[in-house]
C-alpha cells in the first residue's frame, strides 16, 4: 500500500506587528489545523493548538511566567516566585503548561506541543503547515 | 490557503461554553462519538448563581427571614446565605489558569431566572461532547454535610430539591438527576425519597461525602431498605475539605485535593462493606461518585489482607471485601491515566468493562471529555459503549 502526504506549505498568516513581545496570535488554517504563534525575546514559536494531554485549546490559554520556589543555602523554603526569563502558555481546560520556546511541559516529560516551522519574512509572518 | 484568525484569542471566563469545548469535537470526529449513547453520570450547576431563587423554597418561613436578612445586610452574602461555602474552594482554578472553574461567565441572552441560565450552559456543554443524557448536581452543597447547623443542612437541601425539581428538571428532559439526602436525619431521608422519587428526572438518591457520620448505623437501614425497594441506586459524592485532621497539616491545594477527594469515600466503602450492607441490601445499586479509579486497587488488595486474619470483625461477609467492591459501580472522573500498566490493571480489577460510567464533572477544572474514554487502547469496543452509556443505561433503567 502506499500513503502520500501532503506536501508541506508556507502560509503566511499575519503581519510581524500582529504578534507582540510576549503576545500570541492563533489562528485556524483551511478550516483544519489551528496553529499558535507567541513571540519571546524577539523570537516567534508555533504550536499547535492541541494539548498532550486531553486535546484542550492550549494556546488560547493563559500566558504567565513559570513559578518556581525559593529555598535558602539550608533548604528552607522562602516561597515562590515568578520566572521572568520564562514564558509559559496554560491549557484552559486542564491546566497543562508549555514553556513557549520548547513547547514542552516543565515536569511531565513526553507531555509536549506540535512544533510548526514558523519564520518573518519581510514584515509577514509565514508558518510551514 | 484560507487563514482565519480563531476567536476568542484567549479564553476567560467570559468565553461560550461551546468556543471552550470546541476541541472536543476532534474526538467527536476521530472515534465516532455521535455513534455512541454517551450518559454523563457526574456534572454540575452552580446552584449558588440561583442562590435567592432556591432559598425562596425554603419551608420555613423563620429560615427564610434569615436568609433574606443575611443578603440584604451583609455585603457579600446575597449568594451565600446559609451556606457553609469553604473559603479554600476558590484555589481550585490554579490562579485562573483554568476559567471555567471559577464561572461560566458567558452570555446567556433571552434567560429569565437562574434555572433557565443552568439549563441553558448544560445544553451548550452537551453539544460539544456529544452527550446524550447528563446527570447534573450541585457544587458546594457537596460540601453540605460539614455545615455546622445539620438542620439548617437538611433546609437547604429540600429548598435546592424543591427548585432543581420544579425549575430545572422540566425544562430539558436530557438533564437527570440524583437528589443530595439530608443525611444528618435519616427520618428527613426517607421523606426526601417519598416526596421526590417518582418526579421525572430523578434517577437515584446522593450521600454527600464530606461528612463524619458512619454509614453503617443502624438509624440508615430504613433508607437503604428504602431504596432497595424502589429500584434506585445510591450514590456517594466525594468533596474536597482542606481543614481536617489530616487535610488541615498541608499547605497546597493540589494535596488537600488529591487526598480528601478520595479518603472520604475510603471511609464510607470500609464501613459500607465492613458492616456487610451489600450482604444486607444485595438489590441496591451502590455508586461511588468522583474519587477517580486508583484508589480501588488500594483498597481491594488491603481490604482483603485485614479480612483474612479477622474474619470475625466483618462476620456478615461471606466473600472478602474486593467482590462487593468489585460488584459496585464507579464513574470514570478523575480518571488517572499516568501509567498505562496501571490503568489496566486497575480497570481489571473493578470490573470496568461491566462497573465503570463515564462522567465528565464538567465545568470542573478536571473534567473528562468522552474520547478518554473512547481512547483506552486496553478496553474492547464492546466495554468502551458500556462505559460511555450502556451501563448507566442499566444502572439507571434509562430505557430506550
Amino acid at each position: 500500500m502506499t500513503t502520500t502526504t501532503p506536501a508541506a506549505r508556507d502560509v503566511d498568516v499575519a503581519a510581524a506587528g500582529d504578534v507582540p513581545e510576549r503576545g500570541r496570535l492563533v489562528v485556524e488554517i483551511d478550516g483544519t489545523t489551528t496553529v499558535g504563534i507567541f513571540r519571546f525575546a524577539g523570537r516567534l514559536y508555533a504550536w499547535e493548538n492541541v494539548c498532550a494531554h486531553q486535546g484542550g485549546p492550549a494556546c488560547q490559554g493563559r500566558i504567565v511566567s513559570r513559578v518556581r520556589e525559593r529555598l535558602d543555602d539550608g533548604k528552607r523554603s522562602l516561597g515562590m516566585r515568578f520566572d521572568e526569563d520564562t514564558m509559559h502558555v496554560v491549557c484552559p481546560w486542564h491546566g497543562y503548561e508549555y514553556d513557549v520556546t520548547t513547547g514542552r511541559h516543565p515536569g511531565v516529560p513526553g507531555a509536549s506541543l506540535r512544533s510548526f516551522p514558523v519564520a518573518e519574512v519581510e514584515g509577514r509572518i509565514r508558518v510551514t503547515v | 490557503m484560507s487563514v482565519r484568525r480563531l476567536e476568542p484569542q484567549e479564553i476567560t471566563t467570559a468565553t461560550d461554553t461551546r468556543d471552550i469545548l470546541a476541541n472536543a469535537r476532534r474526538d467527536t470526529e476521530r472515534y465516532g462519538l455521535d455513534d455512541y449513547f454517551i450518559v454523563d453520570v457526574d456534572s454540575h450547576h452552580v446552584e449558588l448563581d440561583s442562590w435567592p431563587e432556591i432559598l425562596a423554597y425554603l419551608d420555613s418561613p423563620v429560615l427564610r427571614d434569615t436568609a433574606a436578612q443575611m443578603m440584604r445586610n451583609w455585603p457579600q452574602a446575597s449568594h451565600l446565605a446559609l451556606h457553609n461555602h469553604p473559603p479554600g474552594l476558590t484555589m481550585q482554578d490554579v490562579s485562573g489558569r483554568i476559567p471555567h472553574q471559577a464561572s461560566l461567565g458567558e452570555p446567556t441572552p433571552d434567560v429569565g431566572s437562574g434555572a433557565e441560565r443552568d439549563v441553558t450552559l448544560v445544553r451548550r456543554a452537551m453539544e460539544a461532547m456529544s452527550i446524550d443524557v447528563q446527570v447534573v448536581f450541585p457544587q458546594p452543597m457537596l460540601e453540605t454535610g460539614l455545615h455546622p447547623q445539620p438542620e439548617v443542612a437538611t433546609a437547604l437541601l429540600q429548598a435546592y430539591n424543591r427548585w432543581f425539581t420544579a425549575e430545572v428538571l422540566p425544562r430539558e428532559p436530557r438533564i437527570r438527576t440524583m437528589l443530595g439526602l439530608p443525611f444528618e436525619n435519616p427520618d428527613a431521608c426517607l421523606a426526601t425519597i417519598e416526596e421526590f422519587a417518582d418526579v421525572p428526572g430523578v434517577i437515584g438518591f446522593l450521600v454527600t461525602s464530606q461528612r463524619h457520620a458512619g454509614v453503617h448505623r443502624n438509624a440508615y437501614m430504613p433508607v437503604y431498605r428504602e431504596l432497595e425497594r424502589r429500584g434506585l441506586p445510591i450514590g456517594f459524592h466525594a468533596g474536597p475539605n482542606q481543614a481536617d485532621t489530616m487535610t488541615s497539616t498541608m499547605n497546597r491545594f493540589l494535596s488537600a485535593h488529591a487526598m480528601s477527594f478520595v479518603t472520604c469515600n475510603m471511609t464510607h466503602m470500609t464501613n459500607w462493606v465492613v458492616n456487610g450492607i451489600p450482604e444486607r441490601f444485595p438489590g441496591l445499586r451502590t455508586i461511588w461518585i468522583e474519587s477517580g479509579l486508583a484508589w480501588l486497587p488500594f483498597m481491594m488488595q488491603r481490604l482483603d489482607h485485614e479480612y483474612s486474619m479477622r474474619q470475625s470483625d466483618a462476620p456478615l461477609l461471606t466473600r472478602p471485601p474486593s467482590h462487593y467492591i468489585r460488584e459496585m459501580y464507579y464513574t470514570s472522573q478523575p480518571m488517572e491515566w499516568t501509567d498505562d500498566k496501571l490503568l489496566a490493571a486497575t480497570l481489571e480489577a473493578i470490573d470496568a468493562e461491566n462497573t465503570l460510567m463515564y462522567s465528565s464533572d464538567w465545568p470542573h477544572w478536571d473534567f473528562d471529555v468522552p474520547g478518554k474514554i473512547a481512547a483506552l487502547p486496553f478496553v474492547s469496543e464492546h466495554g468502551k459503549r458500556n462505559i460511555l452509556g450502556e451501563t448507566a443505561r442499566k444502572v439507571f433503567s434509562l430505557g430506550g
